[in-house]
């Protein structure tokens, strides 16, 4: 059983090419929030406009992220639309479905977060003579990505733990796909892949303690 | 002027106002003073249209408050209120508070809206707050400013929706003052109030509201002094 020879010399060196594949995870990631951000806060909307196909097409949207594994959503991002002859390379493919993921879970985390803010917030805006998008966009957005910013957080660190799941798409240019490749290159099966970890484990570390700091910054009440 | 005419609400089963006529003229200060439930505050958030009527008709400066066609962000801009609850906005400064509506409802640049706010921020004691957040503040303070946030999209009428009910007993008198300063200025107000002695003081005219309607008008020495309604002379009775 303990006949395996640990080679980490020979797995080391491949740390350039994991660093690289790191770049682009944190590219997908970080697209994947500030697009899934945006569509969560139309989402939101949606769900606030009291138009019920509006606020169905939204509340459909959060259900099936939130309540299907993300690896079906990243496959049905690739091979299932193209089906229909839709065909998106994998790096297109992964950042959909992880968009896609992020959206209908942030939505959610934005629905808990203004449930916290009061009515009247609203209602003094709009006796204030703004516009109900105006009220919604200089008083309940910033006090609304206040209340979520942890979730946020963790959304970010989700995003890039899912990365890991573009090998299934045919994505080898991330950190997963690269070490994968590696593996299959060389068989430093352990090697590889811990070094793998410990890159994603700081990274979402980083991640974690910049949130903390971003906070301290941003939220000064 | 605000002219109210055979105005109808109901919530429901409930109906809180049962048909009311008034009109308040420029540079009338009108108290309102009435139980809960008498449809007191209900009248004023249907002044500025933030609650719509079921029948009867409010003029603001001839416009008609519920006609469709009015725009009422526009109308907002002339007619202030401030809450029983101030509403602090709890992300902004003091004078981002104050300075908010006037920059994206007035499109005022930053140094115009600053030194609007500024100025009404003095003008109710709260010129050394402007860095400060609302939540550093006390209620009466926090009340204060948010009648600083109002009075500075230059309102023609201020509407006051029992200001001093949510406060701690020593905060009430530094509000009731900032009150008693704007009508001494000359602003149209109408104030919903329980302070009395308040109304008897600085009001042209006081109004008692009963379950809805308007039972009693009148110069304040004829509400308080002699009140020609029985059922005036038993909420008086009872506040007193």
């Amino acid at each position: 059983m303990f006949d395996y020879t640990f080679q980490w010399k020979q797995a080391m060196a491949k740390l350039p090419q994991m660093l690289d594949g790191a770049v682009v995870t944190m590219e997908v990631a970080v697209l994947s929030m500030v697009i899934g951000i945006l569509l969560a806060v139309v989402l939101t909307l949606l769900r606030l406009s009291g138009s019920r196909p509006l606020a169905a097409i939204a509340t459909t949207w959060v259900e099936i992220a939130r309540n299907t594994p993300a690896l079906f959503q990243i496959y049905m991002a690739h091979f299932g639309v193209a089906s229909f002859g839709i065909h998106f390379s994998p790096f297109v493919s992964l950042l959909i479905g992880i968009t896609f993921n992020n959206a209908g879970y942030l939505a959610e985390n934005f629905r808990g977060a203004l449930k916290a803010i009061p009515e009247t917030q609203t209602r003094a805006g709009r006796s204030l003579g703004m516009s109900q998008l105006q009220a919604f966009r200089y008083i309940i957005l910033p006090q609304m990505l206040r209340i979520a910013f942890l979730p946020m957080t963790n959304q970010m660190v989700w995003a890039i733990l899912m990365t890991s799941l573009g090998v299934t798409v045919g994505m080898n240019t991330d950190l997963y796909g690269v070490t994968q490749d590696l593996n299959a290159l060389t068989f430093r099966t352990f090697e590889l892949f811990a070094i793998a970890a410990v890159i994603f484990y700081v990274i979402t570390k980083i991640i974690t303690l910049g949130a903390r700091l971003l906070a301290a910054r941003l939220f000064r009440y | 002027m605000i002219e109210i005419q055979n105005v109808r609400k109901s919530f429901g089963q409930m109906e809180v106002l049962k048909g009311i006529d008034l009109t308040v003229a420029k540079g009338e200060v009108l108290t309102v003073i009435g139980g809960s439930g008498s449809g007191k505050s209900t009248l004023l958030t249907c002044i500025n249209g933030l609650e719509p009527i079921d029948s009867g008709k409010i003029l603001v400066d001839g416009t008609e408050v519920h006609a469709k066609s009015t725009n009422l962000n526009k109308l907002r801009q002339k007619i202030g209120i401030v809450f029983q609850q101030w509403n602090a906005f709890p992300h902004l400064t003091v004078l981002e508070n104050v300075t908010l509506a006037p920059r994206k409802v007035l499109g005022m640049s930053k140094g115009e809206a600053e030194a609007i706010a500024e100025k009404q921020l003095r003008h109710v004691g709260l010129g050394d707050k402007l860095k400060t957040f609302p939540t550093r503040l006390s209620g009466g303070q926090q009340q204060r400013m948010a009648i600083a946030r109002a009075l500075a999209m230059s309102p023609d009428y201020m509407l006051f929706d029992e200001v001093t009910s949510a406060l701690d007993p020593q905060l009430v008198g530094e509000v009731l003052e900032t009150l008693k300063m704007l009508a001494e200025e000359g602003m149209t107000m109408i104030c919903v109030t329980h302070e009395m002695a308040f109304a008897r003081d600085v009001s042209n005219r006081v109004a008692y509201f009963h379950k809805g309607v308007m039972a009693e008008i009148g110069a304040p020495d004829q509400i308080f002094g002699a009140p020609q309604e029985e059922v005036t002379r038993q909420f008086l009775a009872s506040v007193r």
